[in-house]
């Protein structure tokens, strides 16, 4: 798999920025990607930037900041262990630590990513969902209806419409249904459409990615 | 008295809404019911010309609204039917004319002389569509049983369940059950499993609709019509009617060449 220059996470304090390249000009671009991909999500929030040992130049720093106040976020804070980089963040009054914690580490179970959202209607043409962490939906997605969830998708009814399951880049997460049969379904940026002819007795089924594509396979109980 | 204010929408075009209005007005006019038909469509009047009431307008919706002219005044009685009222869309005007408070209003107002007010609405999801669902105490959605107007109509549901107005039923119209057996044509079934509604009514494809609709002349007069049988089943359930669903029926070689009831 190609190198991700950025990884994105939702936490309790923001969204956690990890850039993973050395090349800020390839980080920024993911970065705007990633904001205009799932605007929805980001809008307004507050951003965490971990840079690790990674060091971050003036205009690095106001060039990040002007992307996201074009997304209307705050760069809320900079982690970085080098001195320099700290100076820096200070002088633009940005904090350089999260606040009762030491490190970044945050308990999984406060995130957003391990939230769930359970939805007891059917979504119906145009209408549609976003939410950063699991969507459970008691009801079916109709054609038309577009679910996009951080996390997973269950839905207990039918996908007919499109749904993004792992839209923050997430490539674990997975959708299932009772009868799997969306317009499109999409989990983090790989894309399937659903097969032409339709099945005559659908069964539940879950739909993950397995060597960098989208397959689908019964969903069962797991022994 | 305050009749009942009943929409007849859709959301895509050309699925027969305005068939159904003039069918179910007459239809409800014929078991004796007091009806105003009121043609929502402003600028795209057709309401007029299926009852054959086009040679008779003298104001319209629009003008009553502006005050040129008293309600009774805008009204058309038709001319088989003395229970049966028409007001009229303006044809030079457009949507914008009118407000969903106006809207809202002449439906009530019509409704304090009729037992039952039929909203012709427009076509779409805008100020036409929202105009003419608001007053309403039951939305009947029509659509064929089509792909593209399933999904338009399960739009339409879907605002009306957002905004809390009125229930929706469902109508089908120009079902082809040979088509079904063919599986050519979406079934009645699977249409009702998609969109989750209760059905009123499914009305059968009939070549004499059109003919009918051109004479100004409603399919529900022609006894031997399926399909305006379909449409008088409809008015009755409208009524409260407990009539039971008619087998669907497929047309002999004799009917597909010559017409339904010739």
């Amino acid at each position: 798999m190609e190198e991700i220059p950025l990884t994105l996470k939702g936490t309790q304090q923001g969204i956690l920025l990890k850039p993973q390249s050395e090349d800020w000009a390839e980080i920024l671009s993911a970065l705007e990607d990633a904001l205009r991909d799932a605007e929805d999500f980001f809008r307004g929030g507050r951003v965490i930037l971990e840079l690790g040992t990674k060091a971050l130049t003036e205009a690095h720093l106001l060039a990040v900041r002007a992307l996201l106040d074009q997304y209307e976020m705050e760069l809320w804070a900079i982690l970085s262990e080098d001195q320099e980089t700290i100076h820096l963040t200070r002088s633009y009054g940005i904090r350089t630590r999260l606040p009762g914690e030491t490190a970044t580490h945050e308990k999984p179970a406060d995130t957003p990513e391990n939230n769930a959202l359970l939805i007891q209607r059917t979504f119906r043409s145009g209408q549609s969902m976003k939410y950063p962490g699991h969507i459970v939906i008691l009801g079916d997605v109709n054609p038309g209806a577009e679910i996009i969830a951080g996390g997973n998708i269950i839905v207990w009814g039918r996908i007919r419409g499109m749904v993004h399951a792992g839209a923050l880049g997430d490539e674990s997460a997975i959708v299932c249904a009772l009868d799997l049969a969306p317009s499109q379904l999409r989990i983090a940026g790989h894309i399937s459409r659903a097969p032409e002819e339709r099945r005559h007795s659908p069964q539940p089924e879950m739909a993950s990615i397995d060597q960098n594509r989208i397959i689908a396979q019964p969903w069962t109980a797991r022994g | 008295m305050a009749g009942k204010i009943i929409t007849i929408s859709s959301g895509k075009g050309g699925v027969g809404k305005t068939t159904a209005t003039a069918n179910l007005g007459l239809g409800l006019a014929m078991l004796g019911e007091r009806v105003v038909c009121i043609d929502a469509d402003i600028g795209l009047r057709n309401l007029d010309v299926m009852l054959g009431l086009e040679n008779r307008i003298v104001y319209d919706i629009v003008n009553y609204i502006e005050g040129r002219c008293r309600f009774r005044q805008a009204l058309v009685r038709d001319k088989h039917f003395p229970e049966l009222f028409l007001l009229p869309a303006a044809q030079t005007r457009d949507k914008n004319a009118i407000t969903i408070d106006d809207m809202s209003r002449v439906a009530h107002e019509a409704a304090e002389i009729a037992d039952y007010v039929i909203i012709d609405s427009p076509a779409g999801i805008e100020h036409g569509f929202r105009f003419a669902a608001k007053p309403a105490d039951l939305v009947l959605i029509v659509t064929n049983p089509e792909v593209a107007a399933v999904r338009d109509a399960d739009r339409v549901i879907g605002l009306l369940e957002a905004e809390g107005w009125a229930p929706a039923r469902l109508i089908v119209n120009r079902l082809k059950p040979d088509m079904v057996r063919r599986n050519e044509m979406l079934d009645p079934d699977t249409v009702v499993d998609l969109l989750a509604i209760d059905l009123i009514g499914i009305v059968p494809e009939d070549a004499q609709i059109l003919a009918a609709s051109n004479r100004g002349r409603p399919i529900v007069l022609e006894d031997r019509s399926d399909a305006g049988q379909a449409f008088r089943d409809i008015a009755r359930r409208l009524r409260g009617e407990d009539i039971p669903f008619a087998p669907l029926k497929e047309p002999t070689l004799f009917q597909k060449i010559y017409g339904s009831h010739s």
